[in-house]
């Protein structure tokens, strides 16, 4: 992905695990199924960084439909995606708030 | 790599860009070149999937080995060419050419093709014993009329028979 | 129904053990994730915005109470307690792993259900009528014919890498419950003026998605016993043909437009002509197999009408109104075909518990003969109910929230799952749904409005027909937020049409307040017993437009 084609920062790198399909988040510790332990980045470099970990695992047959998505940090720090598309991968279905994430990790 | 309903196999033929050792009549030359070269001593011919039917027919009883090229595996458009020059009468050697994947041998032979052949880069995380595999996947299949396997429908009409 | 064989049951299983070994190649990285996934979406699985989601095929709608029992089953152990029936009768489930996916095929196959088939640019799940086999106004049964076409579409060896996905519907009455004219494929049975002979209208052409278009016929009477080879000749002139450099332009409706449908049907015809069709088509003894499994039930000699059933009626409305609403008038005398609507107040339109499941197996076996059916309105079907049985029937239905009373009402929307799960939506639908439900929820309203089909998509795709509507909805982004566009003039039925868009999109909450509206128009201009669609070709769009635009007006002052 060229600069031009990266989203505005800062962001964070998200995509589905291969095995269970569960949407994931690159984190520190490698993926993270929590999205408050999401890796911002906050400059070119660390986007590079993320866009090409996600690069190496989607190689490594680990996660697929890999993306950088733009997000605005909550009062906590916390990353929310602007688009509301995105915004409903990191929550779960908005029918249903027993289901997805925001029934484990709560709802941002 | 090249490979057949019984595994992997040596090319005898010579494609366009090879520096010929064997004689001319395995030479395999593209479509564009015969049918611009009215002198072609070649028995082989890759042509196109698009194209049609009419156009192959003047030569079908020339050729030895016609090599239909697949440009992406999800391109189906040579399992119904492979057919209708099959339907012609077409005896020899029918080879598809191009990035296939295990899971469609079968459907390659059942439509009449002997042979496929794929790039290496496939071949490397493909080999021979997966093709093989994949092309045994189902005993039996619900299409009548097409080459190879056993056909369902018949079977049953048989067992009635029997009866 | 139909019943397996040894070989169907054979190629099933194959097919599972099939799918095992290509996920096994795919995480062992021998097959990339681009070869990968057109082989997943032939076993019907999809990947969506929070998980993988499975389509699991209910041939041409019919299901046996076993069956249903089993997807209860996979639901709790495999997903999260609940399915979605969807247009195409299928049902989906939206959180299964990629791991599990070949043991859910397993337990599928051991009740003779699968998945094949149910996505990909191939032949797909065959759908019908869903009253087959007990509509009074049919000529035929169509579902022998489908299940032909399953078996002969099934991992077929030429047509399994189609330019883009293929699907074909059949019904075998004179009202079309099927949406024939909105399928690559629509086979209408008819018999033959002279003769009298069995045969088929072929409709080629039609679709829904980016540029709908009705199906044309192109041929008037095909002979019952020539079908597949004939189909066979559709499908190859497609597959050599049909635009691939575009998807939005893959589909067959786009090649029937683009060449004519004359010269399309000269094509076939040609093609057809070629054929050494006795190679093709299978002997009758086979055709009679097939249909001797959907021979009718030993129906009991029941009187015409039920004292039983009246003095019920009598004395409680709420039931007499179900009645009146879901039933559909049966063949045999004594016996209903019943509709349980999975449209129940503010629900998400097609879900269904595993609690509901089961109970609804267990219904199912004590009223309707163990057999049920999924429409493509996303409800499901009591075929085979005595009228004598129908109040008790209803007592145990609305212990599990099952016996609403709206079927083809305006609570009974058509929604795809939009936003909330589809990974292509640029909008939701299911809120938009429960949200126009929960505002023409009151029964008396709902009835006095009469007959209204309003669908939902949630993209341009056009899962949930908006095309095809009376009152349409399609879910867009604008300028970075939900939006949605109305169409008004839609018809699903015989007299297919695509409705037209009426005015600006909306935001989702003002979407009720505009449907009001144009209930509105409709309430004021109705002749007596005129529904809702048959003022709307009788009067035009313009008076609707006038009041949509009023509508949209009062939101932009009441905005500023
Ligand atoms: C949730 C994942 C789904 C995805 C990714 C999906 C994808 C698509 C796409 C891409 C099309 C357009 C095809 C074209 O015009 O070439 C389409 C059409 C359609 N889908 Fe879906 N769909 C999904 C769910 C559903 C559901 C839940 C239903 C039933 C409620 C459904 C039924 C249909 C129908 C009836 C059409 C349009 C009719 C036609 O032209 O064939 N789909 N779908
Ligand atoms: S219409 Fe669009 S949003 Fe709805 S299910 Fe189909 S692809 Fe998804």
């Amino acid at each position: 992905m060229s600069a031009a084609k990266r989203p505005p920062l800062p962001v964070i790198l998200l995509a589905n695990d291969l095995l269970d399909g569960e949407v994931v988040f690159r984190s520190d510790k490698g993926w993270s199924r929590d999205p408050g332990e999401a890796l911002i980045a906050f400059d070119d470099e660390a986007a590079v960084a993320l866009e090409q970990a996600g690069q190496r695992a989607y190689a490594n047959n680990e996660v697929v439909e890999v993306a950088l998505v733009d997000v605005s940090l909550t009062g906590d720090g916390k990353p929310v995606p602007n688009h509301f598309r995105e915004r409903f991968k990191v929550n779960g279905p908005t029918v249903r708030l027993d289901l997805g994430k925001q029934a484990v990790y709560g709802r941002r | 790599m090249l490979l057949d309903a019984r595994g992997a196999k040596d090319d005898v033929w010579i494609k366009p860009d090879q520096v010929p050792q064997v004689q001319a009549s395995h030479r395999l030359v593209l479509w564009e070149d015969w049918a611009g070269d009215s002198e072609v001593q070649a028995r082989g011919v890759e042509i196109p999937n698009t194209l049609k039917i009419g156009d192959l027919l003047p030569i079908l009883g020339q050729v030895e080995l016609i090599a239909i090229r697949f440009g992406a595996f999800t391109d189906g458009r040579g399992f119904s060419l492979a057919r209708l020059i099959r339907a012609q009468g077409y005896k020899g050697t029918l080879r598809a050419t191009g990035p296939l994947i295990p899971d469609q041998f079968a459907y390659a032979l059942r439509c009449g093709f002997d042979e496929v052949e794929v790039p290496d880069a496939n071949a490397n995380r493909q080999p021979p014993d997966v093709w093989l595999r994949a092309a045994r996947s189902f005993s039996a299949n619900y299409q009548r009329g097409y080459a190879t396997g056993v056909n369902i429908l018949d079977q049953r009409r048989l067992a009635r028979a029997g009866r | 129904m139909y019943r397996y064989d040894e070989f169907d049951e054979r190629f099933v299983r194959e097919r599972v053990e099939q799918f095992r070994d290509e996920v096994a190649r795919r995480l062992d990285g021998s097959l990339t994730e681009d070869e990968f996934r057109p082989l997943r979406l032939k076993n019907g699985l999809y990947l969506q915005l929070h998980a993988y989601m499975l389509r699991i095929a209910i041939p041409y709608g019919t299901l046996s109470s076993r069956q249903l029992r089993q997807l209860a089953l996979i639901a709790d152990r495999y997903d999260r307690g609940y399915g979605h029936f969807t247009t195409r009768q299928n049902i989906q489930f939206n959180w299964p792993k990629l791991r599990d996916a070949p043991d859910i095929l397993g337990l599928l196959a051991d009740v003779e259900m699968h998945c094949i088939q149910t996505s990909g640019n191939c032949i797909r799940n065959v759908t019908a009528d869903h009253f087959a086999g007990v509509a009074a106004d049919e000529i035929d049964d169509p579902r022998p014919v489908c299940e032909l076409i399953r078996q002969w579409s099934s991992a077929h060896p030429e047509f399994s890498y189609l330019p883009r996905k293929f699907k074909i519907a059949v019904t075998g009455a004179l009202h079309d419950r099927a949406v024939v004219k909105a399928h690559d494929i629509g086979l209408r049975m008819v018999r033959d003026r002279e003769t009298s002979a069995k045969g088929f209208e072929v409709i080629v052409g039609g679709g829904l998605g980016r540029t709908p278009f009705v199906g044309k016929v192109i041929r008037d009477f095909l002979p019952e016993d020539e079908l597949l080879a004939y189909l066979e000749a559709i499908m190859r002139v497609y597959n050599l043909e049909g635009r691939r450099d575009n998807k939005y332009k893959a589909r067959v409706k786009i090649l029937v437009h683009e060449i004519g449908v004359e010269a399309f049907r000269e094509k076939v015809e040609a093609e057809y002509a070629r054929l050494d069709v006795a190679s093709i088509n299978p002997d009758p003894a086979e055709v009679e197999r097939i249909a001797a499994y959907f021979a009718p039930p030993a129906y009991e000699k029941l009187p015409a009408q039920s004292t039983a059933l009246d003095a019920a009626m009598k004395l409680n409305p709420a039931f007499a109104e179900w009645v009146e609403i879901n039933g559909f008038e049966h063949k045999a005398p004594g016996y209903v075909a019943v509709t349980v609507s999975l449209k129940g107040i503010g629900e998400v339109p097609g879900d269904m518990t595993s609690d509901q499941m089961r109970h609804f197996a267990d219904l199912t076996d004590r009223f309707s003969l163990g057999e049920l059916r999924v429409s493509h309105n996303q409800n499901l079907i009591l075929p085979d109910v005595k009228k004598k049985d129908l109040f008790p029937l209803w007592q145990e239905l609305g212990k599990f929230g099952l016996a609403t009373a709206n079927v083809g009402l305006i609570t009974d929307i058509i929604a795809c799952p939009g936003l909330d799960y589809c990974s292509l939506a640029t909008a939701r639908s299911i809120p938009i749904a429960q949200a126009i439900a929960t505002r023409f929820a009151d029964p008396v309203r709902q009835r006095d409005i009469g007959p209204l089909n309003l669908n939902i998509s949630g993209c341009i795709n056009a899962c949930g027909h908006h095309h095809v509507g009376h009152i349409g909805i399609l879910g867009l982004e604008k300028r970075g937020q939900e939006s949605y566009q109305i169409t008004l003039g839609g018809d699903s039925s015989e007299d297919a049409a695509i409705g037209d868009v009426i005015g600006p999109g909306l935001t989702g909450d003002a979407v009720p307040g505009a449907i009001e509206r144009l209930v509105a128009i409709y309430l004021q201009e109705r002749r007596e017993g005129e529904p809702f669609i048959a003022t709307v070709k009788r009067i035009g769009q313009a008076p609707f437009k006038a009041a949509f635009q009023h509508y949209v007006e009062g939101l932009r002052d009441h905005a500023a």
